[in-house]
């Protein structure tokens, strides 16, 4: 592999990192919680998906389309029933909720799926590409989920700018007891922002699952990178979010290409130097 | 025709009772002001109003519904908006976007956001500005148009003239008799009490909690008003409300 | 009465008190209880002893989080990182031929020397950086430690020094170092809450805007929280590693011990010195009865944290308290009205 090879697939790369970064920065922005589930909930959309694929012989795209709505519903009841709460409880409270989820989460699959590494086949889709130097190609899947995860962005930025119930979401992040003045009741808008978050997850872990093999333990080192990329990018912005997925991703890439034992090691240090040297991060956030 | 009706209000602010026991009412089509020294509770009535503060006794009834413990959020298609208190625009939304957020829940009526460009003709320029960008006076008046879009039966104005330059205050104010003649009712709190004196149709004076004047501006005289206001004379401190016609 | 007049009236039937009558009996109680545990190796069998380390480790670390998170409002998700730095300077020491219980203090020291530099971009971040960024910052110092291969790299390294003791003896005097560690943690807490830095780590936690208007250091008094939690992990690594004689880079820069720090000190009660002792106690008896079930003990454990943020913000030792009034380590002052009941805290 060429060093520009490494460049492409890191921004292919980015780009998923920063789909499944989009509803950890959506959750922080609209309601101040630090998911930290947020991993483990991207191992469970794996898991179910296998599950499903295997229990049922259904086609991926099928388990696909069921499984993100699936984790939507699942997202707003989530905030319903359980974060609401803890964000009445205190400031700690929402932090000691979701790692108290993450632990759950990832013990349970653990119990039911054991510790052993598993893919999830996408068949011939998944291993075919094609060239666009000589040294340099681009698998379909890196290309489709990057393509896939540009359009999701996307399309949560329409939502977030040019309808009422967005623009209610990005007023409850600025100001949630004047949100409530113009009619918004935070608890839906809160569970709105929770169901766009599950679902991009779920997204997101279904492609980690057809790329990477995956374990029950995976979830929290996923989080970190989804941390990483929101606060390179810098928070309360999508675009930024896309910037700082692909930074992370080219980071890696780069790396890997030295020393594979790099890889973390990278990613996480120019988190770090984007922390000490530009702490509202690359693109400073004006929306969230 | 009674719009609001407030009876036996007692609000607390933190472990503060700010509004004890307060009683009044607000004409259909009229403009009562409330006056006060700081901390005489003006601002917990709003807010118990818009249903930000939940009241510990009393009641509150709108148009005669009674909205005592209804959330804040279901008062707005009920018909009350409130202006908060330091404007409180959405700082990562637009002007036009914060315009907007006020149609959220609103209800039909005659404000839209043509309406309130004429109201306000500088705003329809700047509309794709961010609501940061703009002077303390300009951001008053999009906070104003934002609870004008949900066509409020019940506007609540919260020191309007907070941090504003007189002149400014003066000319945030002119607009509304024109607000008034498009069928909305106005609650205002104000602490500049010469500004509320010139605006409003009545005036009722808060001091600790209690209502101890009201009354017609014309038909109060200066002395008396400054008494209540800085609450001297026994008679104002045990709390019986002065006179004035009602 | 106006407000003023019911302040000044009230404020003169109020006496102020620090020690509540019920700690000084408690004092004594806990005396003898420690001297209990000391005698504890020549009293019963080393199985015992050997669980208690398990025990005191807990205790020490839970204390040194809550300490971090209850009183200096720094609520981090990487003390792991000096605990994994502590159990590798004792072994890097023990390598120098240090003796191993003697590293265990100076493994102490070397985690305070590294909180140093890390405490200077760790309060670059605010609230939820902060617990994240701490746990990223966790991460780098293992994936640094694996690249060493003079301490075992990725597989992890046996302790060495130890083979010439006896092993009743080195039972027993791991035991002792482990009791003088969690003893060492909770009466340090005491001390320090007690004093200057207590004060003004109370106030910034309870308004840290207007506690800097009052003149009061946020950072300094943060940072030295900062430091001798560090140390304490550190200390509780070491600790582990003189027990196990070995260490393993993924296990013991685990976040897993951040979630046992965390769920410990919540169950227990976070901002009162009195709940990791209580928390530690709790956690210890369901690992011990539910060992048997594998991992589904740590999805009670996850289950029970959760319910516990969401429905006892004070944590047990909060629930003790509001029901008696107990107070074994009073670090906060008394308001008693009229020189009768105690009231507020």
């Amino acid at each position: 592999m060429g060093w520009l090879n490494a460049i492409v697939q890191g921004l292919l790369l980015g780009g998923l990192y920063a789909l499944f970064a989009t509803g950890l920065s959506l959750m922080f922005g609209v309601m101040r919680i630090v998911n930290l589930a947020h991993g483990d909930l991207a191992v469970v959309a794996s898991f179910l998906a296998l599950a499903l694929v295997s229990g049922t012989g259904l086609p991926l795209w099928v388990v696909m389309v069921v499984t993100v709505p699936l984790f939507a519903l699942l997202g707003y009841l989530t905030q319903r029933v359980l974060l609401q709460r803890s964000l009445g409880a205190g400031p700690l409270a929402t932090l000691l909720v979701t790692f108290g989820l993450s632990i759950v989460l990832q013990n349970i699959l653990l119990e039911v799926f054991s510790a052993d590494t598993r893919t999830l086949d996408g068949g011939s889709f998944a291993t075919a590409s094609f060239h666009l130097t000589d040294s340099t190609s681009v698998g379909y899947l890196s290309l489709t989920t990057f393509l896939l995860a540009c359009a999701a962005l996307a399309g949560i930025q329409v939502f977030l700018s040019r309808t009422g119930l967005g623009r209610m979401l990005r007023a409850s992040a600025d100001d949630r007891e004047t949100a409530s003045l113009m009619g918004a009741d935070s608890r839906h808008v809160y569970g709105i922002a929770t169901a766009i978050a599950f679902a991009t997850v779920a997204l997101a872990g279904l492609m980690f699952a057809m790329r990477s093999s995956f374990d029950p333990s995976i979830g929290p080192s996923r989080l970190i990178f989804a941390f990483e990329a929101v606060v390179i990018g810098g928070l309360g912005s999508l675009w930024g979010t896309l910037l700082g997925g692909m930074v992370l991703g080219v980071a890696q890439s780069l790396s890997a290409q030295v020393d594979p034992a790099l890889t973390l090691l990278a990613g996480h240090l120019i988190f770090l130097a984007v922390l000490a040297f530009r702490p509202q991060g690359l693109l400073a956030g004006r929306a969230a | 025709m009674t719009l609001l009706s407030i009876r036996d209000l007692t609000v607390y602010h933190g472990q503060l009772r700010a509004v004890d026991g307060l009683s009044l009412e607000v004409e259909r089509g009229e403009v009562l002001a409330i006056i006060g020294a700081n901390g005489a509770g003006k601002s917990t009535l709003l807010r118990a109003v818009a249903g930000l503060n939940p009241p510990a006794s009393g009641s509150i009834t709108l148009d005669g519904r009674d909205i005592t413990r209804m959330p804040a959020h279901k008062r707005v298609p009920a018909g009350i908006a409130l202006v908060p208190e330091g404007r409180r625009l959405f700082r990562s939304l637009t002007v036009e976007e914060n315009l907007l957020a006020g149609a959220y829940r609103g209800r039909p009526g005659a404000w839209n956001l043509a309406r309130v460009y004429e109201l306000f003709p500088w705003m329809a320029d700047r509309r794709a500005q961010n609501a940061a960008q703009l002077s303390g006076g300009e951001q008053q008046a999009v906070a104003i148009g934002r609870a004008l879009l949900s066509n409020p039966a019940l506007l609540l104005i919260d020191e309007l003239s907070l941090g504003l330059a007189p002149v400014v205050v003066r000319r945030i104010y002119e607009v509304l008799p024109d607000i008034v003649t498009a069928g909305t009712t106005a609650l205002l709190v104000e602490q500049d009490v010469s500004q509320a004196m010139r605006v409003a149709d009545r005036l009722h004076c808060l001091l600790e909690g209690r209502s101890v004047l009201r009354g017609r501006p014309r038909e109060l005289t200066p002395e008396q008003v400054e008494h209540a206001y800085f609450g001297i004379g026994t008679a104002y401190a045990g709390g019986t409300p002065g006179k004035g016609g009602d | 009465m106006t407000l003023s007049q019911t302040l000044i009236a009230r404020a003169a039937q109020v006496r102020v008190s620090r020690a509540a009558r019920s700690s000084k009996v408690s004092g004594a109680a806990m005396a003898l209880i420690a001297v209990v545990l000391a005698a504890l190796p020549f009293l019963v069998f080393s199985t015992v002893t050997d669980t208690l380390v398990n025990l005191f480790v807990l205790i020490a670390l839970a204390s040194m989080w809550n300490l971090l998170a209850g009183f200096g409002g720094l609520v981090s998700v990487g003390q792991q990182a000096y605990i994994g730095i502590g159990a590798y300077s004792v072994i890097a020491l023990a390598d120098q031929g240090v003796q191993p219980y003697l590293a265990v203090p100076l493994g102490a020291l070397t985690c305070a020397l590294f909180a140093v530099p890390t405490s200077w971009l760790a309060f670059r971040l605010r609230g939820d950086y902060f617990a994240v960024g701490t746990w990223v910052i966790a991460e780098v110092y293992r994936l640094l430690v694996v690249r060493i291969d003079g301490v075992g790299g990725g597989s992890g390294k046996g302790l060495s020094g130890m083979s010439g003791i006896d092993q009743t003896l080195r039972g027993a005097l791991t035991y002792w170092i482990a009791l003088a560690l969690a003893l060492a943690t909770i009466g340090g807490c005491y001390l320090l809450l007690r004093g200057r830095v207590g004060l003004s780590l109370m106030a910034v936690r309870d308004e840290e805007t207007a506690a800097s208007s009052a003149g009061i250091d946020v950072t300094r008094a943060k940072r030295l929280v900062y430091l001798i939690s560090a140390a304490g992990c550190g200390a509780a690594g070491g600790v582990i590693t003189i027990s196990s004689l070995s260490v393993n880079p993924d296990a013991i820069f685990s976040v897993q011990w951040s979630a046992y720090m965390i769920f410990i000190v919540v169950i227990g009660g976070i901002g009162y010195i009195e709940g990791p002792l209580l928390g530690a106690l709790v956690f210890f008896a369901l690992q011990q009865v539910l060992a048997d079930y594998g991992s589904w003990y740590l999805v009670l454990l996850g289950a029970v944290g959760v319910a516990a943020a969401l429905w006892l913000p004070g944590g047990l030792w909060g629930l003790v308290r509001d029901r008696t009034g107990l107070s074994l380590f009073p670090v906060g002052y008394h308001v008693r009205e009229g020189g009768g009941d105690a009231a507020s805290r």
